[in-house]
């Protein structure tokens, strides 16, 4: 196993990372559940392409009219659906990223079904990183603000959030514009680091994947999703040994962690430095009592 | 004129009349009381007045501004708030936080602002921190601030419930049966409380309750319902007086 290798697979978890940073803001912060953000993926990652193969731009720039293109769909999608209550929300982003998927699978201008080819190879580890450190830091400043506080009181209570003056329905939009900007930059990350694009990719199992990893990670954690996203984008890797049985093996810790934690790995905690101070020190204070009571016994 | 008018309120849920030509007002400064069997249209009443339901038919002027049909966060702006019969809490937030939340309305700094950490977002973040402290302070609520709001007391669950909706400043307190489930010792301390607190705050104060002990002992001018129509107005010996008010509650020998 080389070095490449293991870059690879943190590359790949990096690009998923992304798209489930932003929906974790969504589900996991505001409460609204999507089966649709693989197409908005498709949609930066289409976008981007574009931009870098057809006008030649550079990268970044490229990314971020992907996040944008994404964006703006999103803002349009919102403004029809967002209205509607709990599930049909749900039910609504599913037909909207299995219709940009056939759309994209009929439209023959970049390739169709078929796929498009010869993306030149932009993503690397480094950049991959990079993106999604700024991605965090957005998303952490973001949460502990008062929008933040806001679209997490819209997920506990949306009744008495209005009673206290909050626009239910822009706070709604606002993290679904993120949300679909951050899906749209890791599907720009994404074509360039196959150099190659797909409707295939960014089907119904791809979005139904990143809901998992978020509720995996546990709903309201940011390092929840991050630790998700590192999970159960390598565990099919690490058992490739087991060949065709991976994929039940990882079905079972999909299973396994829902009921032994239903709220996910993290479930509302984060990891931060001070919060880790305290589990340190509580973890050596029980040491210590553990030692004084072996003490006692002899 | 009132600091709130109900001109002909009527609120039809198909061929249900839940409120029918309900004309009020509710004083600048005072506190009013709406009182009337179950089902009488008392909460219905509240939710049309915080923009919850929309008015079949009437007018709702506040301030001087029709408000008719609002979306409830303009109107929540524009200086009413509630609190619910059914306690609605930010659950699983701590006592703190729920308060913090509500303290929103007083900071206008934008989400680029917090994303970059701006000067204006540290500024106001103090403040709205600073404010959010104060309030829990003074509801009472300080020994227990860092506790899930779910986890308290039923009694501090309405204490913190009421605390929330004065971190908007309002003008007007719409109270929906704050003192359900209370024993008298704990009615009598609420009592004090809304009391205290419309001094404090300048507060005019609109309550639904069934107790009637605290309905005579702190309110000034009070409405009776029944079957969505006003039935008596007036002061509470006039309202405790009235043939049509005891007829509704007792009954007819």
């Amino acid at each position: 196993m080389g070095n490449e290798y293991i870059l690879g697979i943190f590359t790949l978890a990096g690009i998923n990372l992304m798209t489930v940073l932003g929906l974790s803001l969504l589900t996991g912060f505001t409460g609204l559940f999507s089966f649709g953000h693989a197409g908005f993926m498709a949609i930066g990652g289409y976008a981007t392409a574009l931009m870098t193969l057809n006008f030649h731009w550079p990268f970044i720039p490229s990314l971020m009219v992907g996040g944008l293109a994404a964006a703006l769909v999103s803002a349009v999608l919102g403004k029809v659906t967002l209205k509607l209550k709990g599930d049909y929300f749900c039910i609504a982003t599913l037909g909207f990223g299995e219709a940009v998927r056939l759309i994209l699978d009929n439209v023959q201008t970049f390739g169709g079904a078929r796929g498009w080819p010869g993306i030149p190879h932009y993503t690397n580890f480094w950049n991959v990183l990079g993106i999604n450190i700024v991605a965090i830091i957005i998303l952490a400043n973001l949460i502990h603000s008062r929008h933040g506080r806001n679209m997490i009181a819209v997920r506990e209570e949306e009744l008495a959030s209005q009673i206290v003056g909050i626009n239910v329905f822009k706070y709604k939009m606002i993290s679904l514009v993120i949300s679909a900007a951050y899906a749209g930059i890791a599907g720009g990350m994404m074509g360039h680091y196959m150099t190659f694009l797909q409707p295939k990719m960014f089907s119904l199992v791809k979005s139904t994947e990143l809901t998992i990893i978020v509720i995996f990670g546990g709903l309201g954690s940011i390092s929840g999703s991050v630790l998700g996203a590192l999970v159960l984008t390598s565990l099919p890797e690490i058992l490739r040994a087991f060949s065709s049985w991976r994929l039940v093996f990882y079905g079972l810790a999909v299973i396994f962690i829902m009921i032994s934690r239903p709220e996910g790995l993290m479930g509302g905690y984060e990891l931060t430095p001070s919060s880790m101070k305290r589990l340190y020190r509580n973890i050596v204070s029980k040491r210590s009592k553990a030692v004084h009571s072996a003490g006692g016994d002899k | 004129m009132g600091i709130l008018e109900l001109h002909g309120l009527t609120k039809t849920f198909g061929g249900l009349t839940a409120v029918g030509d309900v004309n009020f007002n509710v004083e600048k400064d005072s506190i009013s009381g709406l009182i009337g069997p179950n089902g009488a249209g008392k909460t219905t009443i509240f939710n049309l007045i915080t923009g919850v339901y929309k008015v079949t038919s009437g007018k709702i002027i506040f301030d001087g501004k029709d408000i008719t049909n609002k979306e409830p966060y303009l109107i929540a702006e524009s200086g009413i708030t509630r609190t619910f019969q059914n306690i609605r809490l930010f659950k699983k937030l701590t006592v703190y936080e729920n308060v913090l939340t509500a303290c929103h309305y007083n900071a206008n700094y934008s989400i680029f602002d917090s994303v970059l950490r701006l000067p204006k977002f540290r500024k106001q973040e103090k403040k709205l921190t600073e404010q959010a402290a104060e309030l829990i302070e003074i509801m009472g609520l300080e020994s227990r601030k860092d506790l899930i709001a779910n986890n308290l007391p039923y009694g501090l669950q309405r204490r913190l419930e009421i605390a929330r909706a004065l971190a908007l400043m309002p003008k007007l307190l719409l109270l929906d049966e704050p003192a359900a489930g209370m024993n008298p010792d704990e009615t009598e301390q609420l009592m004090k409380l809304i009391s205290e607190i419309r001094k404090r705050f300048n507060l005019t104060i609109l309550i639904i309750e069934h107790h009637m002990d605290l309905i005579m002992g702190i309110c000034e001018n009070i409405m009776v319902l029944n079957f969505g129509c006003k039935l008596a107005e007036g002061t509470p010996t006039d309202v405790q007086n009235d043939k049509s008010v005891i007829e509704a509650y007792l009954g007819v020998e």
